[in-house]
């Protein structure tokens, strides 16, 4: 692991000084701006049961599904369609290196542009006068929702990006597993096949992987074990099939 | 790693791809500090060759060593041990040379004191000085390809390989590309693979000819000619009875010397004759005294003809046409 910081600092500088992540990063604030414009409009309208930062996010998933793609469908396949993956495993790097110097560089981004929307609340919190509408709780156990959530949806998308050396491809692969599993999931759980008896299992499996669930309970202030145990098993497993699908390109080339 | 061992050393190399033999049970080793060229048509397994030796292909069988150490077994430490540039050249486009040649060095173990000083002698020996701060995107084609030799001989290992290293270079650029592989005679184990033969035979000390995945032949260009022509060869425009005298004439001066090819008489009634020998010492002296001295003939030209690298090349790896259009796995 000699040569992960060095490519950690690499990949975070060439995101930092490349055009296409401000351009990400602007789209990505508007877009949650407006989600969060909307949001403020319906407690101005009436007395709501939960604070605006339950509902905000709530809607992770939005920007989950544009974002994770965007950030990692070209960490990989373009290294491998310009031919610079062969320069780099030639060099005295493993490929466990480059994948999570790659990985980390873009779980940073994804953090970072998720704390950008901190703003938000400091501006609620400065021009709202109202304490009330800062519940630190669910704001604090949403933000460290996205972040572990994030290990794995990341990992996700470098999968995605490990498996294929077209970028779009990378992209719609990213955005089908994130969808199977933030949505496909919560739909296979509220089947009504899944309320007979003899499904009782798969229940109990479909509903320990909820996303949805486990965003509530974060919100709440529940910070159970088992489910940052999911989202980090998951994403061990995803960088180790990546590190995988690198290899196996290599020796399949 | 003694001094008496092989840089390179390969042996029976077999590697197969979805049932196409690209390299074919090839055998060679390479000195310290020798440069030797690769040289083959398209497909011959020049390329699948030079990336099992850097470790990044594995081989089906055989035997790769690198300073000693099997690539197979240490491909962490034999990439220490190498320099590459591939086929093509890939650089990322949105870097400066500099920083990109910053990043090499440090993914290649280079400290950041050492890094610098490096940087700069090898910004100069490549002659990238003007373009340090240049995007890559940006730059010529040559300048890439000296971003990529700069890459390769950045970190100062014991070998390189290079593919193709002076391909799309203009003639000024080939010779300072040329002179750059030169001077890294005796310090560095140098192999590059090349189509342009006039490179190879000035900058390498020894040629390995490799053709549908098999060594054709190797050794240095001047025993490559003799081992594939097996003969000398002389051009003469002469007149007078060729045809009658002339053979006698000349097994008299040397026993094996006769008469290869011979043209038309011209208007001034000499002929072109082009005469062989197995005699490797130049016969050219007593060829034209023997020759001048005999009144029966009157010679206006003698010459001795080098057979070029390119000969050797296209005698040592022709082929049908037949061979060349059935696929690779039928030929076998």
């Amino acid at each position: 692991m000699r040569h992960f910081l060095t490519i950690l600092s690499h990949e975070i500088r060439m995101l930092l000084v490349s055009a296409s992540t401000y351009i990400a990063a602007v789209l990505f604030l508007a877009v949650m701006g407006f989600i969060f414009a909307g949001v403020l409009e319906n407690y101005s309208k009436a007395a709501q049961e939960t604070s605006p930062a339950t509902v905000f996010f709530q809607l992770f998933w939005l920007p989950v599904f544009f974002m994770v793609p965007l950030l990692t469908m070209k960490c990989i396949s373009e290294e491998r369609r310009l031919g610079t993956l062969e320069t780099l495993l030639t060099a005295p790097v493993t490929t466990a290196e480059v994948v999570l110097g790659k990985y980390f560089a873009s779980y940073f981004l994804y953090l970072l542009l998720w704390a950008s929307t901190g703003g938000f609340f400091y501006i609620l919190h400065r021009f709202a006068g109202d304490l009330r509408f800062l519940d630190l709780g669910p704001l604090l156990g949403g933000y460290l929702f996205i972040a572990i959530s994030g290990l794995f949806f990341v990992a996700l998308g470098v999968l995605a990006s490990s498996l294929s050396r077209n970028q779009a491809v990378a992209g719609i692969l990213a955005f089908t597993l994130l969808f199977a599993l933030i949505i496909g999931l919560n739909y296979a759980s509220s089947l009504e096949m899944m309320n007979l008896d003899s499904m009782k299992p798969a229940r109990a499996i479909l509903d320990y992987a909820r996303t949805f669930r486990h965003l509530d309970d974060f919100s709440h202030g529940v910070i159970d074990t088992r489910e940052v145990l999911f989202y980090l098993s998951g994403t061990v497993l995803a960088l180790i099939f990546s590190i995988l699908g690198v290899e196996a390109k290599r020796l399949h080339s | 790693m003694s001094a008496d061992l092989p840089a390179i050393e390969v042996r029976d190399l077999v590697k197969t791809y979805a049932g196409v033999t690209a390299v074919n049970k090839v055998s060679f080793t390479v000195a310290r500090g020798e440069i030797l060229g690769f040289l083959g048509p398209n497909g011959a397994g020049k390329s699948t060759t030079m990336r099992i030796l850097t470790g990044y292909l594995p081989a089906n069988s055989g035997q790769v060593t690198v300073c000693g150490l099997s690539v197979a077994t240490h491909s962490d430490e034999v990439k220490n041990f190498i320099g590459y540039m591939p086929e093509n050249n890939p650089l990322p486009d949105d870097m400066r040379v500099s920083e990109y040649l910053h990043y090499r060095g440090r993914l290649k173990g280079l400290s950041r004191g050492k890094l610098g000083v490096r940087l700069d002698e090898v910004l100069d020996l490549c002659d990238l000085k003007r373009v340090r701060h240049r995007i890559i995107g940006t730059l010529s084609k040559g300048f890439r390809q000296r971003v990529g030799i700069a890459e390769a001989i950045l970190a100062e290992p014991p070998v390189i390989i290079m593919d193709e290293p002076t391909i799309g270079l203009d003639p000024h650029q080939i010779l300072i590309v040329r002179d750059l592989i030169a001077s890294l005679r005796g310090r560095m184990t140098v192999i590059i693979s090349s189509h342009i033969l006039p490179e190879i035979e000035m900058t390498c000390d020894r040629v390995l000819i490799i053709n549908q995945g098999r060594v054709v032949t190797q050794g240095a260009p001047a025993d490559l000619r003799r081992e594939v022509f097996g003969h000398s060869r002389y051009e003469l425009e002469i007149a007078g009875d060729t045809a009658a005298a002339l053979p006698a004439a000349l097994v008299r001066i040397e026993p094996t010397l006769h008469i290869a090819d011979a043209g038309e008489p011209d208007a001034a009634g000499f002929r072109k004759l082009s005469l062989t020998t197995v005699r490797d010492d130049d016969l050219g002296e007593t060829l034209l005294r023997a020759l001048a001295a005999d009144e029966r003939f009157r010679l206006r030209a003698l010459n001795r003809v080098q057979p070029s690298l390119e000969d050797v090349f296209l005698a040592s790896t022709r082929r049908g046409w037949d061979a060349v259009d059935a696929p690779k796995g039928a030929s076998k």
